[in-house]
């Protein structure tokens, strides 16, 4: 009996012992991300070793994917191409899924995030987010034989999300009698929808129109949700010299219209007359 | 527009690309495989020793990764070794960490149950017959669970090899994740392109598991 006992004590006390060197890890590495123990890269340090890591979404067409020859193409990444050109050094992309992405950025795994990754406060507080290159609202998409066109007629219906998107937590904290239907990947949740797993989808609203015009007997019933967000680059927490080259550049690229001419090269041929690129494009980091 | 899913397939290098995922797959969980059953078997006599301290360590282990989904090992083994110490794992280190510490953990089990399945008697005859411990292990007792092992190895490889598509969300794009980035490439052209990618992951999965079940029926053959 008494052994008993005893085998019990030291196993609740090893679990414990456990998961508090795992809490120590988890406290420990926030303070490491904010006091700046050198877990980044500098904009010199980048410069010298002649690359720059950038993560980007793989299967987000048309801002990031892979094409058949397994080359990365996009709106994000014909960004990223030009920053690598910019400071001279070659660009390794690294597939990255939304919800990985602040984890990514403040580890310093990557040096930046170029994954449609929309600026909000709760993201600020654990990455730095330089000036903006696109705006986005939410949008909701449903078959058309039972449309949403109003985000009442989603109480007590399922509405497919994808983890740790601005429409996973836009619902969660404005319509909390909507059930979400949550997925990691968006390939998963696009193939929940089509199979009737859910009533309606939403995320982006750039991101359903396209979506819903490849798609027939989809239509975007609610194409404009939520405040106008800004999709930005991040960097880790206290890399200012990174963060300043990134916002220069974008006050710089502005003037060229380049953004503009990212537009016309890879979102033009998906969205074509639904949609107006003054309203998805920010230019020189400024939005109206 | 809309053209037929299965051409989707044979486009650019799409089918190559498929083959390279396979092999990112199939190099993490054979790695992983090959270092959890020696590992394993050690861990599993560990497990059978009368000592207290070592049943409660093994116990404490086991039951630890058996407990924690292998994601959540994962992400801790990715990122949360970065943060807490500084040290910056490649996902494909991380991914074989975590799968042999999960591998060795269950084949430990494994061992362990067939080593108790000996039943004593097969002990108390081989010292009638005057062999010695090591003699008795060597001769009655390793054969008959080595027997008893191939089935519960084989299932543990084939759920391994499974189980890598996890490795996705520490950014390895193994076959699933290519799969889905054809899938989404050509979403827009090709609406049905998912049934036949996965179809072919479906097959690529059963070429990759179905040659590990008949070397296993070979060998329990041959060890009858």
């Amino acid at each position: 009996m008494k052994l008993k006992n005893l085998f019990i004590k030291l196993i609740t006390l090893t679990v414990a012992s456990l998961l508090l060197i795992t809490g120590i890890a988890g406290c420990g590495n926030a303070k490491t991300g904010s006091s700046g123990t050198a877990s980044y890269r500098t904009i010199d340090e980048i410069k010298q070793s002649g690359k720059i890591v950038i993560g980007v979404f793989s299967d987000k067409a048309p801002f990031g994917y892979v094409d058949e020859n397994g080359k990365y193409q996009g709106y994000d990444i014909y960004f990223a191409e030009r920053i690598a050109k910019d400071l001279g050094v070659e660009v390794e992309y690294v597939s990255t899924d939304p919800a990985s992405r602040v984890e990514y950025v403040a580890t310093g795994k990557v040096d930046i995030i170029l994954a449609n990754f929309t600026v909000t406060e709760e993201r600020a507080k654990q990455v730095d987010f330089a000036l903006p290159y696109m705006k986005v609202m939410l949008g909701v998409v449903s078959p058309d034989n039972a449309l949403i066109t109003d985000v009442e007629q989603l109480n007590a219906k399922n509405l497919i999300v994808v983890k740790g998107t601005t429409a996973e937590t836009y619902f969660e904290k404005n319509y909390p009698d909507v059930s979400l239907q949550k997925y990691d990947e968006y390939a998963d949740a696009y193939n929940a929808l089509l199979d009737g797993r859910g009533d309606a989808f939403s995320t982006d609203n750039t991101e359903v129109l396209a979506w819903a015009l490849s798609n027939t007997g989809f239509t975007v019933g609610i194409d404009a949700l939520g405040n106008a967000d800004t999709i930005a680059p991040a960097v880790q927490k206290g890399n200012t010299t990174l963060l300043d080259w990134l916002n220069d550049e974008i006050e710089a690229l502005g003037e060229e219209n380049f953004f503009h001419a990212d537009y016309a090269a890879t979102l033009d041929s998906v969205y074509g007359k639904a949609a107006n690129p003054d309203n998805l494009v920010v230019e020189g980091g400024k939005v109206e | 527009m809309q053209g037929s899913g299965i051409s989707v397939l044979f486009m650019g290098k799409n089918l190559l690309r498929l083959l390279g995922g396979l092999w990112v797959t199939l190099r993490i969980s054979l790695i992983a495989v090959l270092l959890s059953i020696p590992l394993g078997l050690l861990f599993g006599m560990l497990m059978t020793l009368k000592s207290p301290v070592s049943r409660i360590v093994s116990r404490v282990y086991l039951e630890f990764i058996r407990i924690m989904p292998q994601l959540v090992l994962l992400f801790i083994a990715y990122f949360g070794v970065t943060r807490a110490f500084g040290w910056n794992l490649s996902g494909d280190t991380s991914a074989i960490i975590v799968f042999t510490l999960w591998g060795t953990a269950e084949m430990g089990d494994l061992v362990r149950s067939a080593l108790i399945s000996i039943p004593k008697h097969q002990y108390d005859s081989a010292m009638a017959l005057g062999m010695s411990r090591v003699q008795t292990f060597g001769y009655v007792v390793v054969p008959q669970t080595m027997r008893r092992l191939i089935p519960l190895t084989i299932n543990l490889t084939t759920r391994m090899i499974k189980t890598t598509s996890l490795v996705v969300l520490i950014g390895m794009t193994e076959v699933l994740k290519v799969g889905k980035q054809i899938i989404d490439a050509n979403r827009f052209d090709y609406p049905t392109a998912a049934l036949w990618v996965y179809g072919v992951i479906f097959l690529l999965y059963f070429l990759a598991c179905f040659p590990i079940s008949m070397l296993a029926r070979k060998l329990e053959k041959r060890w009858r």
